[in-house]
């Protein structure tokens, strides 16, 4: 890969950092809350359930922490194992493609 | 053949707490990018209705389930904590106190750890 290309992805992955870095901050927040009330299924799809705000707010989630656990895992295969070539950017893609749709499927679930 | 270019860390910097945050914060965002599926999948259990959601939810109730679930909840607080202290490196250029906030990530990761096995447990 160019080191243009390697530039957009290291710039795609604090991007989505800095996204994540507000999102996981409120989930971690939410996760002891929620916990700390001993909140229900029924509690946990109440609060989201019909609310586009929180549905917005975790489809970015989950497209930004697929983004940055994509590149972050190529990152991590580069520098322990000498995987390299179209095969790892192929893998990265597929990685990134999947969670960002499961992430949102999620959301949706729990919003619908 | 020409060899695959080496991009593996310097072992030589092992001394150095910045070594063990690097290594931390690999580690931690390995194994939360490989929860994330089964966490997706869990969520999505209420596409099959909330008894069903409520039925996992019962199941993880069990120790070593929140055990686990205390670990991730670690591992997400640390590598949070640690991945601002790395922006604040390459995008603000604070070079100062790295070790200070090194040991205040560590720190950030247990307690929200100990927080949450209180709440849980």
């Amino acid at each position: 890969m160019s080191a243009r290309a390697e530039t957009w992805l290291w710039l795609a992955q604090r991007g989505a950092a800095i996204v994540l870095a507000a999102a996981v901050t409120v989930h971690l927040a939410t996760i002891v809350y929620a916990v700390h009330l001993g909140l229900s299924a029924a509690a946990i799809i109440g609060r989201i359930a019909g609310n586009r705000a929180w549905l917005a707010f975790y489809i970015a989630f989950a497209i930004a922490a697929a983004i940055h656990g994509g590149i972050g895992l190529r990152t991590v295969v580069r520098e322990t194992t000498p995987w390299r070539g179209a095969s790892l950017e192929l893998a990265t893609v597929l990685f990134v493609v999947f969670l960002a749709l499961a992430g949102t499927r999620a959301a949706l679930a729990l919003f619908a | 053949m020409i060899p695959a270019r080496t991009t593996a860390i310097d072992w030589r910097t092992r001394q150095h707490p910045a070594w063990w945050a690097a290594l931390v914060h690999r580690i931690s965002g390995v194994l939360l990018a490989l929860f994330l599926p089964a966490h997706f999948w869990a969520l999505a259990l209420a596409l099959q209705g909330e008894a069903r959601l409520d039925g996992f939810l019962g199941w993880a109730h069990r120790p070593e389930i929140r055990l686990g679930e205390t670990a991730l909840v670690v591992l997400l607080a640390v590598h949070l904590a640690g991945g601002l202290r790395i922006m604040a490196l390459e995008l603000l250029d604070v070079r100062a106190g790295q070790k200070t906030a090194i040991a205040l990530s560590a720190g950030f990761g247990l307690a929200l750890g100990l927080l949450y096995l209180l709440e849980v447990f």
